[in-house]
């Protein structure tokens, strides 16, 4: 029997939704804003043109598609502000990467280790900061790091500084916010991959003489990369277009790329560039993006 | 990364791979070994000696302790009390990773991220070995279980038969003093468990090694090993030949558990005129089939209470009484045929005895045609020789 007469209609029908939602969400209005980046700003309703009529007819058509240029990324590419705020937005997520990975291993690894009624516990904890809302936790951390929050409060009164510091608005506070909101999402693909390890290659590892280290080194860890890769993947590419921690917590004189687009879509209100700005963010991320799925193919495959 | 070459691990050629047991002590001595799981003693004031080049097999019903105490000789339990000694030094209490000893897992546990050339080899890294050492004994190791051209391999891209063979490989590649077996074949099916059996024992015997075995299947024990330990509820209840084990079991449960046979209670009848003549011979009553004349055990039975056991290939069956001069169907017994099942190489009947008592007889077939077959329903006689007999305690 072919592999593929098993599909019935209604199964072909399922398999393409996934690809029919992603079309209709995420391609169509992506070409909106390829579009609005290829525009001019405008004093009007909408603040960019040419604008599509259809009414006009063909001729009006072929205008607007005359007047579509590719300024806005050569604005993009020669202005320093946004080469400088993409710098950073890449190298605040390989930090925050690298610091999620370094706490979120030894943490996955504890909870794999655990007896399954412990797992449980360890998971609901992880899971447990979701139940408030993101903003109210950012700015629960504002109450606490500024000037006279509660940790300044709390190394006053135990007399281990004098006055208080400077914690708010500064890289250390919003490196603190990153890790703090997605260490979660670190956690459980290591986890995941972690708790599925047979004990017994571990066991193996030590018939074979190796110490504890070696068997680490030389079996969990290669067999965790799958983990790593997903974790550090699914943190590095949101981190890269945050917007709300550096805003919150970080200081104003460098900005995250989120921001950027922020203050040029709602302040200057020049969509073109905002529009330009998120293009060249996605064509940034793509190179991760196509990475992780590959790597999730591969899972599968081997799965 | 770190890797720490041999420190703790055992050079190759240090004398763990060419130490020679002094001739008369044994290689691995268990002495009073205790293991308890929360309250639940997996192993019991067990002990037990194996001698250096022995096949060893440890069979018992599941939960028995065999696997805790093979985990004990490997060292991923530590005994609660007792010793643990190899080559004279107690390894109780020494890691895994440092022990001479080397084990075979049931679920093979190879490396899936490794080839079969660097699952062989990982042993062989952590010792410290030098390159092209490692390569020749890859290849020897390889060439040993009959992999050649499978080296570049990941597990997943061979069949069960080849992963248990990498599995070996792997574990004979340090040259342990000891190899473990937990179950090695119980994940193939019956043909290639059964060639697998033969090349385990030839690679044992042409390498020397000593092999200690954990099975559930008396079979696979009896093939291989040249002692087998019968384990039950933490405790070794025999430790004996196959054959030993088997014809002269030292328990009734050791008589129910390995093999079938037919267990006759009674109690010894010291009636000068139930001896006919002969020495060497007792009269034991049994409720269910008259007396039963079985040859004196060497030990004469000290309780009154007590049991013949009769294997069933043992028990003739005949359509017309034997002569009664013949000593070998002393014992003869009539009833009625119940049962009939047809095996191929040993037909098993089950009898009904007049006394209502069930007895099972196997015959093997010895001609293609019928000339001995019977049918159920058909009345015959059961007779058995007290040689054939073994006496049991209650």
């Amino acid at each position: 029997m072919s592999g593929r007469a098993i599909f019935t209609r209604p199964a072909r029908l399922a398999a393409i939704a996934p690809y029919l939602w992603m079309a209709l969400f995420f391609l169509v209005p992506f070409l909106f804003v390829v579009k609005i980046s290829l525009s001019q700003t405008a004093i009007a309703q909408p603040p960019y043109t040419p604008v599509f009529n259809l009414n006009g007819g063909w001729e009006a058509i072929r205008e607007a598609f005359a007047a579509l240029s590719l300024e806005n990324f050569r604005l993009l590419v020669s202005d320093n502000l946004y080469v400088l705020s993409y710098l950073r937005s890449l190298t605040v997520a390989a930090i925050s990467t690298v610091i999620l990975l370094l706490i979120g291993y030894p943490i996955a690894y504890g909870m794999a280790r655990l007896p399954p009624r412990g797992q449980a516990v360890a998971m609901m904890l992880v899971i447990v900061p979701f139940w408030t809302s993101f903003l109210i936790r950012i700015y629960a951390w504002i109450n606490i790091l500024q000037h006279d929050g509660l940790l300044n409060q709390v190394l006053l009164a135990l007399h281990i500084v004098s006055t208080p510091v400077v914690w708010l608005s500064t890289d250390g506070a919003m490196y603190l916010g990153i890790v703090y909101s997605y260490l979660p999402f670190m956690i459980l693909p290591l986890y995941a991959t972690l708790s599925k390890m047979d004990p017994a290659l571990l066991e193996a590892a030590s018939d074979l003489g190796a110490s504890p280290r070696a068997a680490f080194w030389h079996v969990t860890f290669p067999l965790s990369l799958p983990g790593i890769g997903a974790g550090a993947l699914l943190c590095f590419i949101p981190i890269v277009g945050e917007f709300v921690i550096p805003d919150l917590l970080a200081g104003s004189d460098s900005l995250m790329i989120g921001q950027t687009l922020w203050l040029e879509f709602f302040t200057n209100k020049d969509w073109p560039v905002a529009s330009a700005v998120a293009v060249i963010l996605l064509i940034l991320l793509l190179a991760p993006l196509l990475l992780y799925d590959r790597l999730q193919r591969g899972q599968l495959e081997r799965a | 990364m770190t890797d720490e070459p041999a420190k703790t691990a055992i050079k190759a050629d240090s004398p763990q791979f060419t130490a020679q047991t002094a001739p008369g002590t044994p290689l691995l001595r268990i002495d009073a070994v205790v293991k308890t799981f929360g309250g639940f003693r997996a192993v019991d004031t067990l002990s037990l000696e194996i001698q250096a080049g022995e096949f060893f097999a440890l069979l018992g019903p599941s939960g028995c302790g065999k696997t805790t105490l093979l985990r004990m000789l490997a060292g991923f339990e530590t005994p609660e009390a007792g010793r643990i000694l190899l080559d004279g030094k107690d390894i109780a209490a020494v890691p895994p990773h440092q022990r001479p000893v080397n084990m075979m897992f049931q679920s093979y546990a190879l490396f899936p991220h490794l080839s079969v050339r660097d699952n062989i080899a990982f042993g062989l890294k952590r010792a410290g070995m030098r390159r092209s050492e490692i390569a020749a004994r890859v290849g020897e190791m390889v060439a040993l279980v009959k992999l050649e051209g499978m080296e570049k391999r990941k597990p997943d891209q061979l069949s069960g038969g080849q992963r248990q063979r990498v599995a070996l490989a792997r574990s004979l590649a340090r040259r342990p003093r000891l190899l473990l077996l937990d179950e090695p074949l119980a994940a193939l099916d019956k043909k290639l468990r059964e060639s697998t059996q033969l090349e385990l024992m030839e690679l044992q015997r042409r390498l020397g090694l000593t092999f200690v075995i954990v099975t559930h299947d008396q079979q696979e024990a009896m093939t291989m090993a040249g002692r087998i330990g019968v384990m039950d509820a933490g405790r070794l209840q025999q430790v004996a030949t196959p054959r030993e084990l088997y014809e002269a079991p030292r328990s009734r449960w050791i008589a129910e558990f390995v093999g079938d046979i037919n267990l006759l209670e009674g109690e010894l009848d010291n009636s000068p005129d139930s001896h006919p003549g002969m020495a060497r011979r007792l009269a034991i009553a049994t409720r269910e089939a008259g007396t039963i004349h079985v040859a004196a055990p060497r030990q004469p039975p000290t309780a009154t209470q007590l049991c013949v056991a009769i294997r069933p290939e043992k028990v003739k069956l005949s359509r017309r009484a034997p002569a009664t001069e013949d000593m070998r169907a002393m014992n003869r017994l009539e009833g009625v045929v119940t049962d009939v099942g047809y095996l191929g190489g040993v037909t098993s009947y089950k009898l009904k005895l007049d006394s209502g008592a069930v007895l099972r007889s196997a015959m093997a077939n010895t001609t293609r045609l019928d000339f001995d077959a019977y049918a159920p329903g058909q009345r015959v006689v059961a007779w058995f020789s007290p040689e054939d007999c073994v006496v049991l305690e209650q």
